[in-house]
Order: structure tokens, then sequence, then C-alpha cells
């Protein structure tokens, strides 16, 4: 099945509020994924992106504001809606009472698909996964990035239009993250639409081809990656690292850079044009320093501040 | 999810979540129903010859098999309770399945009528079990007694439905103790497992007739002796009016502590 307008919305969120006793943690959100996009979520803990996840997939009912997921109004056809749907949760909740291929095969039947689609559709998922010589193992003896790349499997049994990731490669070590990266890019080289939550910036800025960032449950910015950084953050960056970070910072570098922020014993200097700031680090024995291009970690600090959120 | 106390939206895929317990049941299967009927059977043994012996024949049938009609009942109840209790709570908190499931397009609705149902699918099967040695050691031998597995399955209903709530309120697996300790001993003691429950003073009594499982144990012995019971209707009111009732109560509480 095709929505009703290829190459419309696939996600639509207007007006997404949501209240727990007397906070309310989505307050106003509005966004819309269109078909074929890969849509990052970005915001720190607890800026309300499960919560707007578990209202889209029909899971808690918003308080005010409308849903339409796959061309269907979420909450009120959330089930039929969630039929063209595939989950990567943020914990992996793998069946352990099966192997690799049963937990296809149990998971493709809360679907209502049938024996004959599920078994030609398992064997490419699993070599889809890397997970080919792993069919009849035991969940228990998987590593962390074979569970996540089972549970990416799992959430293809349906063949779905839209893919929504919570966290996909937390815990997960470089070359584990890579392969998931890879899959993801192949999915959506197929014409898969995906929302993506992450706290990597690095994977929203490989994968993700329009980002939203929000805190405090609104939204406080949205485009693609390079143009949200452009938009936002100075286009150079000098980090100086060291006990003489903080002096140098205060004596020179304020005056320098357009704005310069301490974190611990590092100083980032964020500038239009570095060159001022290297000729005069360079005249300073003994500052270590690194200079490069602004990222989506820049703009996110900026934008939702260095304190910590637990 | 318009409320937590919305009527039961539940659709026949809650089919596939109680064959993916049938599936992990069938795994293990002869150890589980080894471990179903291991203690019943001891208890039904040891007592049935050891105090038959000393009180000849109860309510018209002999020791053993008052006793093991007793057994069949109260062995339905612990296995659904088990069941509905510490496996529904290992899918539920530990092992996350619930949560896995309800991303497809089956409700938690569905989720936890199919564990209810499962609990019940379960108690029936040690229903069977216990009946199977009663039949072999030349009890219980009319077509009556078949009655006795649907009324098994009710009996799983009920306590299955207990367990549930007990699941929905659970920080960890140390709760369930409470449910031990208040109502599966009282319940055991007092519905005329092991001795009729008019032997009990008038005030007990009272209490026992308030019990869903002295409630089977009526139905279930003149079964067992090739009789139809009196006032089926009335005692299975009462089951089935425990069983919907609690399992509207487990209902919510598990609505309100995943979907949230």
């Amino acid at each position: 099945m095709t929505p009703a307008d290829p190459g419309g919305a696939v996600l639509r969120v207007a007006g997404l509020r949501k209240r727990y006793g007397g906070t309310e943690v989505v307050r106003g959100l509005s966004f819309e994924i269109r078909r074929g996009e890969c849509f990052g979520l970005l915001g720190p803990n607890g800026a309300g992106k499960t919560t707007t996840l578990r209202c889209c997939l029909g899971l808690i009912d918003p308080d005010d504001g409308e849903i339409e997921m796959v061309g269907l109004p979420v909450p009120r056809a959330a089930r039929e809606a969630r039929i063209r749907v595939g989950v990567v949760p943020q914990m992996d909740n793998l069946d352990p009472d099966f192997t690799v291929t049963e937990n296809l095969e149990v998971y493709g039947r809360y679907f209502a698909i049938d024996r004959a689609t599920l078994s030609g559709r398992i064997p490419r998922l699993l070599e889809f996964a890397g997970l080919a010589s792993k069919a009849k193992a035991p969940i228990r003896s998987l590593s962390g990035g074979m569970k996540r790349r089972l549970t990416l499997a799992r959430a293809l049994i349906n063949d779905p239009d839209f893919l929504i990731l919570d966290e996909p490669t937390t815990g997960l070590d470089p070359q584990a993250r890579h392969l998931i990266w890879d899959g993801l890019r192949q999915l959506l080289s197929q014409g898969k639409t995906i929302l993506l939550t992450t706290h990597f910036m690095d994977e929203a800025e490989r994968l993700a081809t329009r980002l939203a960032v929000i805190d405090h449950g609104v939204m406080i910015a949205s485009a693609p990656p390079r143009e949200l950084i452009a938009r936002h953050v100075e286009p150079e960056v000098v980090e100086v690292y060291g006990d003489e970070a903080k002096v140098w910072a205060d004596a020179h570098g304020r005056r320098i850079a357009r704005r310069l922020e301490l974190a611990g014993e590092t100083a980032f200097c964020y500038a239009d044009d570095a060159k001022p700031l290297l000729a005069d680090l360079a005249t300073r024995a003994g500052v270590r320093y690194l200079h490069r291009p602004a990222n989506l970690e820049d703009l996110f600090i900026k934008l939702t501040g260095r304190e910590l959120r637990d | 999810m318009a409320s937590a106390y919305a009527v039961p939206e539940v659709s026949l895929r809650f089919v596939s979540v109680w064959r993916r317990n049938f599936l992990v049941w069938r795994k293990l299967a002869l150890a589980s129903v080894l471990g179903n009927i291991a203690d019943p059977l001891f208890y039904m043994l040891a007592l049935g010859f050891g105090i038959g012996a000393l009180v000849g024949e109860v309510q018209g049938m002999p020791y053993v098999a008052f006793l093991g009609t007793g057994m069949v009942c109260q062995s339905a109840m612990f296995t659904a309770s088990f069941e509905a209790m510490y496996s529904a709570f290992s899918r539920m908190h530990v092992q996350r399945t619930w949560d896995a499931i309800i991303n497809a397009p089956v409700s938690l609705d569905d989720v936890v009528l199919a564990e209810w149902v499962w609990s019940a699918s379960k108690a029936v099967l040690s229903t069977l079990a216990i009946l199977l040695v009663l039949l072999a050691i030349g009890y219980g031998r009319t077509w009556l007694v078949l009655w006795i597995l649907p009324l098994g399955f009710l009996v799983g209903l009920c306590f299955g439905a207990f367990g549930l709530i007990m699941t929905g309120l659970a920080p960890s697996y140390d709760f369930f103790t409470y449910f031990f300790t208040l109502v599966m001993t009282p319940m055991l003691l007092l519905s005329g497992v092991y001795f009729p429950v008019d032997q009990l003073p008038a005030a007990l009594a009272a209490v026992a007739q308030a019990l869903p499982l002295s409630h089977a144990i009526a139905l279930a012995r003149p079964l067992m002796r090739g009789e139809v019971p009196a006032a089926i209707a009335q005692h299975l009111l009462v089951i089935v009016a425990f069983a919907s009732v609690a399992y509207y109560v487990a209902l919510v509480l598990v609505r309100r502590r995943l979907l949230r």
C-alpha cells in the first residue's frame, strides 16, 4: 500500500501537547516528515522525545493536538497505522525465550503475516542484518551490536513504509554503529522514511536529511543539519585545553573570539575567521589547541545549554 | 487508548500472543507439566492414602478421591496464579516483551487478554494431568468427569486475573509473597480441599461460601462421583463474577502502569 499522496507527509504532528501531573512535557510541538526523509529528533534527556514518539504510535493519548501517521489519524486509527510502521525501541526487548529466526517469526505473527510471506522474508532480513549464520542462535549468545541489528530486522518484518528509531545505536561500539548506519542508509535508498532520535551528533549529521532540536517540549530549531549549523553557529571553532586555557581566555581569548565558552578546562572559541585566534595562540608556549569547523554538537550545546539533564 | 477505565478493546490478534506463550511452553513442556503436578501429586498420594486409612470415606467417596478432586481445583488455582504473576511479570517488566508487542498492531488490551487466557489454559493442563493420575488409580471413571476440564479453565480465569492484578501492582517479585499469605493459603484451607467445608464453625463456613475455590470444588466433587452437581448456576456465577471483576481491575492497573 502507498499513502494517498506519494511525496506527501508520512507523519504530521500539529500542536501536540502532553501533561504529566503538574508539568507539561510536550508543549505545542508541530512538525512534518515527508516521504523518503530521514528526520532526526534531537534534544537533551527529558526534552519530550520519547513522549512524542509514544503519542505518534498511539500508546498514549495527547492532551491536545493532531497526529497523522501513514495517512491515518492517531490515536483513533493507531492500530491500523502501526501495521505499516516499524519500531526500534530504546531498550532491547527481543524475546529471550526464542532463537533469532523465531524472534522474527513470532513478531511477524503479531502483524498477521502469513507463513509463506514470512518464510520468504526472514532469510532476506537475516542477510540484511548480517545474522544469516546466527539464524538458530539463542538471543543470549548475541553481542550488543547483533541484538540491535536483529531489532532493526524485526522492525522490518512487516515491510513498513515508516521506521521509528529511538536511539538505535546507544551503547554500541564504533564498528557496530557503522554497521547500523550502513543498514539505515540502505533502507533510505529503498525509499523508506525514517524518524530517528539520538544523542550522537555525528549520527544525526551523517544520517538525517532534516533535524529538529527540541527542549522542554518545544521545538527550538528545524532544518537540514548543515543549514542549522550555518544559521546558529559561527563556522570556525578553536578549542583550547589545559590549566592555562582559562587564564588565556580571560586575558586574550574573549577579546579575539566572537564568542567564547568555558567548560571545565576547555575554552571553546567561536569565530567567523579563526586566523587571528590561531595567530595569537601560536605565540603562547605550552597551550594546546585544536582548530575545526563548527559541528552539530556546537549547535546542540548552543541551543540547549551546557548544564546536565538527568 | 482513551482512558485507563475504558471498556476492553480487544481483537483476535490476542491469539498471536497466546501462541507466543504456547510456543515457549512447548520448548519446556515436560519439565513444566512435572513442575505443575509434582507437588499436588505428592500431597494427594501421601495424605490421601495416609489420612485416608484413618478417615475412610468422605462425602460418599474414598478420601484419596475426595482429596484428589480438591487437588485438581487447587492445582488449577496455583498454576494460573503462578503464570499470571511470575511469568507474566517477567514478560511485562523484566524482558519488556509486552512493550515490543504493543508496537505491533496488537493493543495492550489484547496482550492482557492473551496472558489471562493463557494462564487459564495452563490451569487446564494441570487439571488434566491430575485427573489422569486419578483415573489411573481407579477413580472418576465417568464421562461427567470431562466437565472438570472447562471448570479448571474457569478457575484458571479467576485466579489468573487475581495474579494479573498482582502483576499490575508489583514493584518486584517479592511482592507476590503477599498473595500467597493473604489469598492462597486461606483459600486453600477454607475452600474444602482437605476436608468438607461444613466441618468448619459457622463463621468460617460463611467465609468459605464467599471464596471462589469452594464453589469450584462444590462442582467438581459430584462430577467425580458421576453425579450432576446441585445449584450449578449459582456456583458458576460466583466464579465468573470474581473472574470478570478481577480481569477488569487487572486491565485498568496494567494500562495505568504501561500506557503513560
